[in-house]
């Protein structure tokens, strides 16, 4: 097995090569990414809507799947069993066990608190009440909401405000210790509090795991990432080191779209 | 001058503003009033055929009305084989429709296909809801009366009413899915589920609200129907019941009832109906609210449940 480092002497987690994406009315919203996810990093991608960003985001678990007439080509690279997620070989349930996601807007289930964490380990076929009860607190106090919930883990989750359902559907993805978290634009549909809430406990999660968020916010991205990659028109224009980005970008592009001069 | 010449044409602009506003909003009154109209009116008459129903059969609302059998002497008269054979009809119904109707309705929204076959399946679907029902009776005298050879039995009458109420329940079913938002459904498959485990725990646990209203509404529409069970040869008069489905030996259920004749609610009215005797309008009168009783006890029961269920899940 190879591990693939960079120059920083960070390992890479996943990679994406070469990867085109075809939705099912042929338009092609992905041209030849090449981008890697660095382990126990935050890797941004920004750019205008309609770039591609969300659907280079969702490529990595095979959510495109659910819908026919999408089709990938090239490849995405799992380290470090070197597994190409996109094969068709490979079951995107199997992708999705060791990939979760976090979404735009906070989708819980229409059940009890407890349940919704629960959910992921019951479809893997856990049923153990004592494990069930204790991964569902690690994974609450992993996503800062134990405090908050822990005497109403039997109320419906929608019961709970904006920013804490968002954090309840960051304990659920958090569950079943994936190895890479996506977020997809998180906090777009949350107020400034429990932004920072949840961008906090992004920073908190990296250690644990690697981190790809899509997000419409620069400042967030300049916050949070350690990597951002700037894509435009399904093209990545620009990856390296988030600080290189917003200061010193190489490619005039981007910097356009940073100074806020384009898009 | 030229400020002079501003204002007035500003306050002329804002009377202008004002008179148009008021006629939009007499627009508003005179839809409102209209829809009252329709509805008062509608509801008016619906209220006074029930009524005069219930006037005219008053006298026949006793226990004994529910526990005599039909006689040829109309005081005596009552409806026990009605309403016995149009619940065993209902059951036979509930116990094909419910399972089938659901099971295509999962299956056409989240299983097949879309594509030319789909969209067949679904205009023969929608197209069955609204086959006038004699339709279907003669469907079944071929089909289960002669073919199969079921004959004119309350097992033939529930399925053909079953027939009848398929569509209703798959098309309620579908549209109970659909109205799952698709940030749920990609929430149960982004931590791993399986297509069935997304229906077991997320489709059919949110959508049965909506899957219930539409059986109910089904049933309420089968316990009506008239045409398609005398199509089938139901009997019009009929003076004993069918055995009973519950026995004290074992093993407990006996299914001889399946092939019994029958008569249900509305077949029992038109008969008396028909009679010229006046005593036997009575009868009839006391029968047909007995049916509307039952048709708005069911749907005042699927609107509660709608309701309860739109309560605790919103999306």
């Amino acid at each position: 097995m190879v591990t693939e480092k960079n120059k920083h002497n960070e390992i890479v987690k996943a990679e994406s090569k070469n990867l085109n994406f075809f939705y099912a009315d042929g338009t092609q919203a992905l041209k030849k990414i090449n981008l890697p996810v660095y382990e126990n990093k935050i890797t941004a991608l920004i750019g205008p809507s309609g770039c591609g960003k969300s659907t280079f985001l969702r490529s990595f678990n095979r959510m495109h799947d659910l819908y026919p007439g999408n089709k990938y080509e090239g490849e995405i690279i799992l380290y470090p069993d070197n597994t190409n997620i996109l094969d068709k070989k490979v079951d995107p349930i199997e992708v999705r066990m060791r990939i979760s996601m976090v979404f735009q807007k906070p989708n819980p289930f229409p059940k009890s608190i407890f349940e919704n964490v629960a959910y992921g380990l019951r479809v893997r076929g856990e049923n153990n009440k004592r494990i069930l009860d204790d991964k569902v607190e690690e994974a609450l106090k992993g996503a800062s909401l134990w405090n908050e919930v822990k005497d109403r883990l039997q109320d419906l989750a929608f019961n709970l405000s904006g920013g804490q359902q968002q954090r309840l559907c960051i304990a659920r993805a958090l569950a079943t210790e994936p190895e890479i978290m996506l977020f997809d634009e998180p906090t777009s549909a949350l107020d400034p509090i429990a932004t920072v809430n949840i961008e906090e406990l992004m920073s908190e999660l990296k250690k644990k795991l690697s981190i790809l968020i899509v997000t419409h916010n620069m400042q967030q991205a300049a916050r949070i990432s350690d990597y951002t990659a700037y894509m435009y028109l399904g093209e990545l224009v620009e990856h390296d080191d988030t600080n290189k980005i917003f200061t010193n970008p190489s490619k005039k592009e981007t910097e356009d779209y940073i100074t806020g001069k384009f898009g | 001058m030229a400020v002079n010449q501003k204002k007035p044409s500003a306050l002329k602009d804002l009377n202008l503003i004002r008179t148009m506003i008021r006629q939009h909003k007499r627009n508003d009154l005179i839809f409102a009033g209209l829809g009252m109209f329709v509805i008062a009116s509608l509801t008016i008459t619906l209220i006074i055929l029930f009524l005069d129903l219930v006037l005219d059969g008053y006298p026949k609302f006793t226990l004994d009305f529910f526990s005599n059998f039909p006689s040829r002497r109309a005081a005596r008269a009552g409806i026990l084989s009605a309403w016995v054979g149009s619940s065993l009809v209902l059951i036979v119904t509930f116990i094909v429709a419910v399972p089938l109707g659901i099971a295509a309705g999962i299956y056409l929204e989240e299983y097949s296909k879309k594509g030319w076959l789909s969209d067949i399946i679904e205009i023969n679907v929608s197209n069955l809801a609204g086959v006038p029902s004699i339709i279907y009776g003669l469907l079944a005298l071929g089909l289960f009366v002669y073919s199969f050879g079921l004959g004119q039995s309350i097992l033939t009458a529930g399925l053909t009413l079953a027939l009848l109420m398929l569509p209703i329940v798959i098309v309620s079913t579908r549209e109970a899915i659909r109205a799952i938002p698709v940030q749920i459904r990609e929430a149960a498959y982004a931590v791993g589920a399986t297509k069935w485990q997304v229906v077991l725990n997320h489709v059919v646990q949110y959508s049965y609200g909506g899957i219930l209203t539409g059986v109910i509404i089904g049933m309420a529409r089968a316990i009506g129907e008239t045409a398609p069970l005398i199509t089938i040869g139901a009997l019009t008069f009929i003076a004993f019941l069918p055995p009973s489905p519950v026995t004290i030996d074992p093993p407990f259920i006996n299914l001889d009832w399946l092939n019994a004749g029958f008569t249900v609610l509305p077949i029992q009215m038109f008969n008396w109906i028909s009679r010229p005797q006046h005593a036997f309008h009575i009868n009839a009168a006391a029968t047909g609210a007995v049916i509307i009783i039952l048709t708005v006890l069911m749907n005042g029961v699927a609107i509660k449940l709608r309701y309860n269920i739109r309560k605790k899940i919103k999306w």
